[in-house]
């Protein structure tokens, strides 16, 4: 079902079926020309499937933005080994909340989308790795995989074409760093949710030991209609190199958040203002988180920006996951600053120093500090932390625990300058807290 | 270790084992470890010493070797919880429309700290990280139910039903 | 070998193979790049950061232990930015790490320490509280202290990897992460205590050890084990002439970072309270002390006598005393009572697998040999219990060189998640070898690694299968105690001299052996030598004069006339000769106040006697042994310096008359070394079945852990 009303403005491409009669269901899903382009692609060779990626510029949707066809084509084909089918459905980032909907309400493009995947690779497996506090979709996925296989576009010989093709649903116990590719591969194999080395690369060596893709669900559910409608008329959707539309989670003080399918390249302001009816209360804007807690806010002024991968990079910050958090005037910055931290320094999976020490030592200062202890060393004393962590841990989590901080307190000093007038520094000396 | 007295679940559980350790590539049981712990727990109520050695048997792996996860997964919990789970996330986006009032609404209405249980054992209060529900903040949930945009009178309502028992499922 | 690479390390310029990690190839040209994580020899984890190091044309600082070095690669491992980086490290380090150096163990030895005095930042700006964890006690001699853990998880490593004992794990997650042993709050493994020496920090702690003394208040000895027949090298540390820790910090042992809890714990028989420090003479039926003088007084006055009458005597020596002990025990047999009437307890029929190898060159395996061969085949022994180090270099050898491992056993053996495993009872190995017999002729090389079970004519079909397979073979044929082989070689047996010549080139009968004299009735004198046969069977001879040489009052020595305290094998120098053959050299740790060492004793009883068996000097004893006895004209400084020189094969037949009844193997485990076993205190406080650990589930595939390389 669908948690807020849809805007006349989207452009609905992986969302079209939703708020359809039984969307979920497989007639539906057929009625509205599903698993055309998996029929397509049985005709295809791996490197037609490919180019026809590639033209469509589809990056990533689940952070990186990394070009979907150019991953694909990393995957040594027929070595030999078996190689597998990875969707990242562990959608944990804060303020994210979309791959959720097309589990929800569209499981079976999700399938076609790894359906095609798996064809390209000539994979045998599949595994949806959905987080575990979205156990409801695992109910609703399997039900669709019964039904994909009851239709055989799963199992033996599909479509008759003598390919096997199996997907199964795995679920998480709670770690935000599974989402990590190579994490999420650690705990797909029943262990501890520690980053792998790279190199070697997932494409090359990933689940269990072999050649594997993994995408982001969002960026799976694009691909049926890339092969369906073409790569370019796909790519023509959004701004060049970032191509289509992507879903938009916009939460914080908007009149209406929500999550909305928009063009790729769409104008945050307009996102703000149109889409979501202005800034809640007749207040005014802040700041933007604009993909995910992760990625540096933007203050008000940054705002007049495009929501595309390169606009934002451009800007210091990132696409990210498609999560934006609109925050208003009366925003408490280092209250936001240290709900980050606590976050990362609670899903820090502890196996490198900095990240394990540094997101912890910085939960600490900014706890302090926000209870009105601060001292005047604390502000720098934060920005070289957070400076000691970035580019120096083992996987993307410190840089994501790092950079947001970093922009909090530079961009917003001044806040934190305020905090510490009123602030009465505590006496030297630490007792010890028992864990 | 590896030969307790083996533990035998509802037969809906033990076809969803059967089923998952078949799943996996041949010799990968362990890929198993973590699902079955989740599955269990909610079945169970918690992950005792019995049920690890219990799933190390079935994925044929080391009891440490479970040990080690059970640590890792924060779903995961070694000692009983309250018969609902009532999970407030306070994470950026529902922070910034009250959930962190929310929360101190919980702790004083339901007279909780965090990670506490209410005596009666019916439910245990837990603060959490970002579930997935952010445009429709603040969110909670309830064992695995989602319920968005929590206003104090709605939370109310949802815990008076839980304590007459007319709470039935509904993801809001 | 493939062409070098060439790059540029803080403007030297270098070359190294191609693959070689950074961090390796900047220390071959003596540039230290600092690491807690990395450790050589186990999987990569890149997870202390402390390496890090600038690489020109790349944006962020490189890992240098996990980085390949490439061609035209420019790194500078000591610019501003890499300096504040290893400051910012090891501050986030200490913001959790307990600064109690001072009542720290580990302190004066710790890296930590080292690394914050050669990198570190002067103050810590850390003002919050560190979290605080009270110590945990896994073991009699493993202890956990949470906060101390830098989890640079070489304890896990070590564990898993190099010992296959998978005891220890990670648990938790983030700042809360912390080692976990097997049994949840305890250990059950081989507490071979390899997780504490290879801790960078006061994190795991030795149960023997901890609180004992400062590091700097002790001398070091670096000696052979005196347990088990692998000869790790052990180093004693020594304060006030007591040994209070024992451990391998110096790799410079054929056991590299290997120590079982024997070598590593069980050094104090030394002080047990029943340890013997005086003579004792019977006198109306009960042992007295008495002087050294009157003792060997007693004794030689016998000798004498016994001689002067043609008396019967029978001798049993030791299989744990020195090369030099063993060669004059039975010079004073043959040359001073003019008898043969000597043996040891045999634990491994060692002529006849000489026998068998005559002519052959090269066909006894070094411990080295086990580590570097491509393929070994394991008869009839539990290794991991009865032959660690052993074990250790086979699954060293796996690891590094996937050699292809072959288990033959009569029951459950560790080996068997790595090796190739059949199960089959002693006496139907053979069929179960033929089973193999193409697998192991299609291999470059063997080694073969028996056990007690096969002797006599088995151990000429063994080398006669070896010859059909026509690949080069060699041999380990295995033995108990820490110098069951110098007992053979020396010739403490009654049918052969030092070096297996034949008693019959001397023109003499072969004497009683070790059976027959236990069983005769008619000796007129018994002299055991460093070994305890009453506790495996009646000694018939009741009447007799029965000399005992030991540490101990032992079932035997219960029965002597005359008993005489002897040094230990921490308490004297001399060489002894492990299972490979190879010799190396006793250096004297303790001192022992009122026992001597058996070789003073054997001249002092010699000089009573007026008779020259030469000085009891232990390096004058070893050049007469280098210049007479086959086999031992091996490289004195290499021994001399503390290294091990495997003994020459022999080059004629071994004129002896097989006789496997009189092979028993002692089936000594990790926790168990004979008589000597008994008084070790601390042995004996830990009760393991490391068994079940044998019942674990075999890895599906050799699978590289997280953070190996596997590209
Ligand atoms: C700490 C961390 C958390 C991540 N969490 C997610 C996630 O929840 N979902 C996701 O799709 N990708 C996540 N990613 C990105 C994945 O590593 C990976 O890049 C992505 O799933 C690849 O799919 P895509 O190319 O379709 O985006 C995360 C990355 C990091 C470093
Ligand atoms: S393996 Fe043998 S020699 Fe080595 S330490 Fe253990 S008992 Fe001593
Ligand atoms: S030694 Fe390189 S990261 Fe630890």
């Amino acid at each position: 079902m669908l948690y807020n009303e849809p805007s006349p403005l989207e452009v609905k491409v992986v969302t079209r079926r939703f708020g359809m009669a039984n969307s979920t269901s497989i007639e539906t899903y057929l009625a509205t020309d599903g698993y055309v382009a998996i029929r397509k692609a049985m005709e295809m060779t791996p490197e037609a499937i490919i180019d026809e990626l590639k033209a469509s510029s589809l990056r990533g949707r689940g952070g990186a933005g990394f070009p979907t066809g150019m991953k694909w084509s990393f995957v040594p084909r027929n070595s030999g080994k078996p190689s597998y089918i990875i969707c990242n459905s562990d959608e944990s980032e804060p303020g994210t909340c979309k791959d959720r909907l097309l589990m929800e309400n569209d499981p079976h493009q999700l399938i076609e989308g790894m359906l095609i995947a798996g064809k390209t690779v000539s994979s045998n497996k599949g595994y949806i790795f959905i987080r575990g506090e979205y156990r409801y979709l695992i109910e609703i996925v399997d039900r669709a995989l019964a039904e994909a296989y009851a239709h055989g576009f799963l199992g033996k010989n599909i479509l008759g074409s003598g390919w096997d093709f199996d997907i199964y649903t795995h679920t998480g116990a709670g770690a935000y760093e599974c989402g990590e590719e190579s994490a999420l591969l650690e705990s797909l194999e029943g262990k501890r949710g520690i980053p792998r080395l790279k190199p070697p690369f997932p494409a090359v060596v990933g689940a269990f030991q072999a050649p594997t893709i993994l995408n982001n669900t969002e960026t799976f559910s694009a691909v049926p209609a890339v092969l369906r409608d073409g790569g370019p008329a796909y790519a023509a959707l959004g701004t060049p190199k970032n191509g289509g539309t992507r879903m938009f989670c916009v939460s914080g003080h908007v009149n209406k958040p929500g999550v909305y399918e928009l063009p790729m390249g769409f104008p945050l302001m307009r996102l703000i203002n149109d889409v979501c009816g202005g800034i809640r209360n007749g207040k005014k804007l802040k700041a933007v988180i604009p993909g995910g807690s992760s990625s540096p806010c933007l203050k008000a002024e940054e705002c007049d920006i495009l929501l595309d991968f390169d606009s934002l990079a451009k800007a210091k910050s990132m696409a990210g996951s498609g999560g934006l958090l609109i925050l208003d005037e009366d925003t408490d910055i280092v209250a936001v600053a240290l709900r980050t931290i606590k976050f990362y320094a609670h899903e820090s999976c502890g196996w490198c120093i900095p990240c394990r020490e540094g997101t912890t030592w910085l939960k600490k200062i900014l706890t302090r500090f926000h209870d009105g202890a601060g001292k005047p060393g604390d502000i720098p004393l934060i920005e070289e932390l957070s400076n000691n962590m970035f580019g120096r841990t083992f996987c993307a989590l410190g840089d994501a625990a790092a950079m947001p901080t970093t922009a909090f307190i530079t961009k917003f000093r001044d806040e934190f300058e305020a905090y510490l007038k009123k602030s009465t520094p505590p006496v030297d000396t630490p007792e010890l807290a028992v864990v | 270790m590896l030969t307790g007295k083996s533990m035998t679940f509802s037969p809906a559980l033990e076809e969803r084992f059967a089923k998952l350790l078949t799943s996996y590539p041949p010799g990968r049981t362990r890929s198993a470890v973590v699902p079955m712990l989740l599955y269990a727990q909610d079945e169970v109520g918690f992950v005792s010493r019995e049920l690890i050695d219990e799933v190390a048997k079935r994925c044929s792996v080391t009891p440490l070797q479970v040990d080690e996860v059970i640590g890792y997964y924060s779903m995961l919990h070694r000692h009983p919880i309250g018969k609902y789970n009532l999970q407030i996330c306070t994470n950026i986006s529902c922070q910034a429309v009250g959930a962190e009032q929310l929360m101190e609404y919980a702790c004083r209405t339901l007279d909780l700290k965090n990670r506490e249980t209410t005596p009666d054992g019916l439910i245990t209060l837990e603060e959490v990280e970002c579930m997935g529900a952010c445009a429709w903040a603040p969110a909670i949930q309830i064992n695995y139910d989602f319920h968005h945009k929590v206003t104090p009178e709605r939370f109310d309502q949802l815990m008076a039903a839980l304590r007459d028992g007319s709470y039935e499922k509904k993801a809001s | 070998m493939a062409d070098p690479v060439h790059f540029t390390i803080d403007g030297h310029q270098l070359e190294a193979q191609p693959g070689t990690l950074l961090i390796n190839a900047a220390k071959q040209a003596g540039i230290e790049i600092p690491a807690f994580c990395y450790y050589d020899g186990l999987t990569l984890q890149a997870a202390c950061r402390m390496c890090l190091v600038e690489v020109e044309k790349t944006p962020k600082l490189q890992v240098a232990c996990t980085l390949p070095v490439a061609q035209g690669m420019v790194v500078h491992t000591n610019s501003e930015i890499v300096r504040k980086a290893r400051k910012g490290t090891l501050e986030f380090l200490l913001t959790n790490h307990p600064l109690d150096c001072p009542v720290c163990d580990k302190g004066g030895e710790c890296e930590l320490q080292d690394m914050v005095f050669r990198y570190g930042a002067g103050e810590s700006r850390f003002v919050e509280t560190k979290l605080h964890e009270d110590e945990q006690q896994w073991s009699p001699v493993v202890y956990y202290d949470r906060p101390r853990c830098i989890l640079c998880y070489r304890c896990v490593r070590i564990c898993n990897e190099g010992l296959g004992v998978n005891a220890l794990g990670i648990g938790n997650r983030g700042a809360n992460s912390e080692i976990v042993p097997n049994m949840g709050d305890h250990l059950d493994c081989d507490e071979c205590g390899a997780c504490i020496d290879i801790c960078p920090v006061g994190a795991l702690t030795s149960g023997t050890y901890r609180y004992k003394t400062r590091p700097w208040e002790m001398e070091h000895a670096g000696t052979i084990c005196a347990h088990c027949s692998n000869g790790c090298k052990t180093t004693l540390g020594v304060r006030n002439g007591g040994i209070i820790r024992a451990n391998n910090r110096d790799h410079s042992g054929i056991n590299g970072e290997f120590l079982c809890i024997k070598g590593r714990y069980a050094f104090d028989f030394t002080c047990h309270p029943e340890r013997i420090t005086a003579p004792m003479v019977r006198a109306n039926g009960e042992l007295k002390p008495v002087s050294w003088a009157i003792a060997l007084a007693t004794v030689s006055k016998k000798f004498s006598e016994l001689k002067a009458r043609k008396g019967k005597v029978g001798i049993i020596g030791s299989n744990h005393t020195t090369n030099e002990e063993n060669y004059l025990l039975q010079k004073f047999a043959r040359q001073v009572l003019g008898t043969s009437n000597i043996d040891h307890h045999r634990t491994g029929d060692v002529a006849t697998l000489l026998d068998a190898l005559h002519g052959k060159t090269g066909a006894l395996a070094t411990m080295a040999d086990l580590y570097n061969t491509k393929a070994a085949l394991v008869l009839d022994s539990d290794l991991s219990q009865e032959q660690p180090l052993i074990a250790f270099q086979l699954r060293a050898n796996f690891r590094h060189h996937k050699a292809h491992v072959y288990v033959v056993a009569p029951g459950p053996v560790r080996e068997a998640n790595y090796a190739t495993t059949i199960e089959a009872a002693i006496g139907q190995e053979f069929e179960a070898l033929e089973s193999l017999r193409e697998k192991l002729a299609g291999e470059p090389e063997l080694a073969i690694v028996f056990g007690a079970a096969i002797k006599g004519d088995a151990i000429r079909k063994l080398v006669t299968f070896g010859d059909s397979l026509n690949i080069p073979v060699k041999y380990v044929g295995l033995v108990d105690y820490s110098n069951s082989r110098g007992a053979s070689d020396m010739g403490v047996l009654p049918d052969l001299l030092p070096g297996y010549h034949g008693i019959a080139e001397m023109g003499l009968e072969p004497g009683l052996n070790y059976d027959q004299i236990l069983t005769s009735t008619e000796l007129d004198a018994l002299w055991v030598v460093g070994s305890n046969p009453a506790s495996r069977q009646p000694i018939a001879a009741q009447n007799a004069f029965v000399v005992v040489q030991d540490m101990f009052l032992t079932e035997t020595a219960r029965l002597a006339d005359v008993f005489l305290p002897v040094a230990s094998a921490y308490e004297k120098s001399g060489t002894v000769t492990n299972v490979t053959g190879e010799v190396q050299k006793l250096v004297r740790a303790a001192k022992a106040m009122g026992p001597k060492p058996d070789l003073e004793i054997f001249a002092l009883l010699a000089k009573e006697m007026r008779e020259d068996i030469g000085a009891g000097k232990p390096e004058a004893v070893f050049q007469e042994i280098r210049r007479l006895v086959r086999g031992y004209d091996v490289l004195f400084p290499i021994i001399e310096t503390g290294g091990a020189v495997p003994t020459m094969p022999l080059n004629g037949r071994v004129p002896t008359e097989p006789a496997p009844e009189l092979i028993r193997s002692a089936r000594n485990t990790l926790f168990t070394s004979g008589t000597l076993g008994r008084f070790s205190t601390m042995l004996n406080s830990v009760l393991e079945s490391p068994g079940t650990l044998y019942h674990q589930p075999p890895t599906p595939e050799p699978e590289p852990p997280v953070g190996t390389v596997t590209a």
